[in-house]
């Protein structure tokens, strides 16, 4: 089995329901190619960083599956660049870290994890210039006392 | 009076010294870059969206490369910008 993520844009002017099943429509058609769904990501109406097809939110989902082989994709892919609704696609293959990393993100370590590691690199560049004030600090202490 | 001694601590030794570079991925074991999370990449780049070099980074061959792709496709999908300006 190899693992693959899709991400997709589609576009916000649809109506609520006519986005749905545009997303459907596409995890219906990877279904039937024999594909199992891990998970459906809708991370919902973005800002983007540039416009598109001069919208500038988009929505974005995301599809992570798994499939015996990757001839789907290209199928996939044609239908997408045919849709009018999508903007954007990009299909990645996921290493077994990329499946570890999103497991790990829908249980909802990663968030935690990343703010611990921010915490611990604020945590690191507070304590080095403490150290850096702390130790030469007692010796020029010494020093007047020894005046 | 001062002798060579006191003069030494009158300055901090540790002042002009620089900060040893690492490479975070490495320290820190994340072994996946997600190029959906823009918020994390935003530190890989400058004001105007470019990738910032491993001599700045400190990043390992191996997670730079990834980085950089993670990058990339984030440009592809909007995430992040392509050009700008006062990004930060």
């Amino acid at each position: 089995m190899r693992n693959y993520e899709v991400t997709f844009i589609v576009d916000p002017v649809l109506s609520g329901d006519e986005i749905k099943a545009t997303a459907q429509t596409y995890i219906d058609h990877l279904k039937s190619e024999g594909c199992e769904i891990v998970y459906i990501d809708e991370m919902g109406l973005r800002q983007l960083a540039y416009p598109i097809n001069k919208r500038t939110t988009g929505i974005y989902y995301t599809v992570e599956f798994q499939g015996e082989t990757g001839a789907m994709i290209n199928k996939m892919e044609l239908a997408f660049r045919r849709d009018e609704r999508i903007m954007r696609f990009l299909t990645v293959s996921l290493d077994k870290y990329g499946v570890k990393y999103n497991d790990d993100k829908r249980k909802g370590l990663i968030g935690k994890k990343k703010k611990a590691v921010k915490a611990e690199i604020a945590e690191v560049k507070k304590s080095a210039p403490k150290k850096a004030k702390v130790a030469p600090k007692p010796a020029p202490v010494v020093k007047e006392e020894e005046e | 009076m001062a002798s060579r001694d006191d003069i030494k601590f009158l300055s901090n030794p540790k002042i002009g010294q620089k900060r040893k570079k690492y490479c975070r991925f490495r320290k820190f074991g994340i072994r996946h870059i997600d190029y959906k999370d823009p918020d994390f990449l935003l530190q890989f780049i400058n004001e105007q969206g470019k990738i910032l070099p491993r001599r700045i980074t400190g990043n390992s061959l191996k997670y730079q490369r990834k980085v950089a792709t993670a990058i990339k496709r984030g440009r592809h999908l909007a995430m992040l910008p392509y050009v700008t300006d006062l990004l930060k």
